[in-house]
């Protein structure tokens, strides 16, 4: 964190040190070189428990719909605005010199309406506890360690909707983007937008430090989360879910094999319809 | 003042060279005027000083091929306004030049610190922790802020304006400043070499650590058109420009065939009106053009709570620059 004295003799933060963001972007490296050469060389067949029935495999549509075109909207909405918030907030700050500002700010409203939305809409309009972990994501969470640590243990059911890794991602995402969401609308106050007169006393120096330590270290978290982020998407076993952020549907093999029709329920149908 | 190293290259090499090896920790003295306030102040405490006084090279005015001029960045403001080449081709330079701060600060000033001087703004020069100096406010920009003679276009969070005179008579001769860099020479633009908060709000130019500006060249392009400098401040000696205007034209038969006008002390770099020199193009030099540029000049300006008079007054300077004098009103 950088310190200064204000005006009044005070000694606040106003920013954090931003080597940060070499230390957060080198983290989300190590993590994707790490996890690369662990999935290549040492990680285990993925194993589950139990099997569907009959009746439920011959039920399940040959495509099955996971996200709706909402949803699906939302999500590229959402990327596009927070790239270009990394972007346009980092760049600067590593040499690459540009009005950045203006972009920056535009971005953030985008994120901040998109998010929203997507509050609303999974409140309202999907499963909202789909996304969250259960009871089972736990137990089964602990089954993996204990295997993995070459314990006796049952083996994994299948996962519901999300598989906990999701759940857990949606969450630090929720958490850091939440706080830049948060600190960013009242950094608007700080520069000439669109929507409100600027006002930079709206609160005390150290509460505006306070603020831009959090806006900075919650944006240098998302460096690493959006690296992690892009490079499972790009994983070759994952890419069935990437392609169904696109196209809205998976195959049903894909469904089959890795999801418990039970604990992610999808409709008879063979039309393309939109998930919850 | 705070310690610090004084090394005193006597080659534009070796002063490159220094400022390389001690990067940021470096600071470069030229004429001194603007570095002793920071340095007395004890607001910049660098850990070595690179004091360039002693490097010949980067003095004097020479001659050009082209029928242009080469100023050494070590040349002082009273010399470029002496020199009778300068005075005979490019009378603009030497005004800009002359009306800065008083005679014994131009006996010592130099052109290159002239233009690559640091903002002026009161609250950036307290050492209080403004974006300018890497914090997150901007105290000039606030209601009860102090905010005169600051910006009225191009702010971006820090108001701060350019304080430069010669600065905007170079880009409006078309000069081009020399580089020196570990990577070498390179040539910019006048217009180039200063910058905006957007790009970057803790400089007003494009130096970095390890950069040395080594002279200014103007080219024969402009030498001996119509000039025009006016620079506006609260006192006739030794005060920055409220707000300055800087303008060479090409007129043939009354018309104008080609202009450059800047004005500075109205962002945080020399604006050159473009907008502007495109509209008097072919149009006669007088009163109505001097109206409908100082019209044009003016669209975009926002001013703070107590600097609106720099908007009639950079308005007033166009009409002046364009159609003289004697056609501003101040209504």
């Amino acid at each position: 964190v950088q310190w200064a004295t204000s005006p009044f003799g005070q000694v606040v933060p106003i920013h954090i040190a931003w080597v940060l963001i070499w230390v957060f972007a080198i983290a989300g490296l190590a993590f994707l070189v790490v996890h690369a050469i662990w999935a290549r060389y040492f990680a285990a067949e993925e194993e589950f428990s139990g099997a569907p029935s009959a009746a439920i495999v011959a039920a399940v549509p040959a495509e099955v719909p996971r996200h709706s075109l909402a949803a699906r909207m939302f999500h590229w909405i959402m990327a596009a605005s927070m790239l270009t918030l990394l972007v346009t907030a980092f760049l600067p700050k590593v040499g690459v010199r540009f009005p950045w500002v203006t972009y920056h700010w535009i971005a953030g409203a985008v994120l901040t309406v998109s998010i929203l939305y997507h509050i609303i809409h999974a409140t309202f309009f999907m499963d909202f506890w789909a996304i969250w972990p259960d009871k089972e994501d736990i137990e089964d969470a602990g089954r993996r360690l204990k295997r993995f640590l070459g314990q006796d243990a049952p083996a994994p059911r299948r996962f519901a909707k999300y598989p906990l890794e999701n759940k857990m991602y949606h969450g630090a995402i929720i958490a850091t983007g939440l706080a830049v969401i948060l600190t960013g609308v009242f950094m608007m106050f700080r520069v000439r937008t669109a929507f409100f007169p600027r006002n930079p006393y709206l609160f005390g120096d150290m509460t505006w430090g306070l603020m831009y330590v959090l806006h900075g270290l919650a944006g240098v978290s998302l460096i690493a989360l959006i690296m992690i982020h892009i490079y499972f998407a790009l994983r070759p076993e994952k890419l069935v879910i990437t392609k169904s952020m696109v196209f809205g549907s998976m195959p049903k093999e894909y469904y089959l094999e890795h999801h418990d029709p039970e604990r992610w329920t999808v409709e008879a149908t063979t039309s393309k319809g939109a998930s919850a | 003042m705070p310690a610090f190293d004084l090394l005193q290259p006597t080659t534009a090499a070796d002063a490159q060279n220094l400022l390389q090896q001690h990067g940021s920790d470096a600071w470069v003295l030229a004429g001194g005027l603007d570095s002793f306030d920071w340095l007395k102040d004890r607001i910049k405490k660098p850990k070595v000083v690179v004091d360039l006084s002693g490097v010949d090279e980067l003095r004097g005015v020479r001659p050009a091929s082209d029928g242009g001029v080469e100023i050494g960045a070590m040349t002082t403001l009273t010399e470029v306004v002496k020199n009778p080449i300068i005075k005979e081709r490019f009378a603009l330079l030497s005004e800009g030049a002359e009306l800065a701060a008083s005679p014994q600060i131009r006996n010592q000033g130099t052109l290159g610190g002239n233009v690559s001087q640091d903002a002026r703004c009161h609250y950036y020069r307290a050492g209080w922790p403004c974006y300018r100096a890497g914090g997150n406010i901007c105290y000039a920009d606030t209601p009860e802020g102090r905010n005169r003679e600051h910006a009225i276009l191009g702010a971006d969070r820090c108001v701060a304006v350019n304080p430069s005179d010669s600065a905007p008579a170079l880009i409006a001769l078309e000069a081009k400043f020399v580089i020196r860099s570990s990577q070498g020479e390179r040539v910019v633009e006048a217009e180039d070499y200063f910058i905006g908060p957007g790009i970057d709000i803790t400089r007003l130019n494009i130096l970095k650590p390890g950069d040395l500006l080594t002279a200014i060249r103007i080219p024969a392009t402009w030498a001996g058109s119509k000039f025009y400098f006016e620079k506006v401040r609260d006192r006739n000696v030794w005060d920055f420009a409220l707000l300055n205007i800087a303008a060479a034209m090409k007129v043939s038969g009354g018309n104008i065939d080609a202009a450059r006008i800047v004005v500075n002390g109205a962002a945080a770099r020399p604006l050159r009106l473009k907008a502007v020199e495109d509209a008097v193009k072919g149009k006669p030099a007088n009163a109505a053009t001097g109206e409908m540029a100082g019209k044009l000049a003016i669209e975009g300006a926002v001013p703070l709570q107590f600097n609106a008079y720099k908007i009639p007054l950079m308005r007033n300077l166009v009409k002046r620059a364009i159609g003289g004098v004697e056609v501003a009103t101040w209504a």
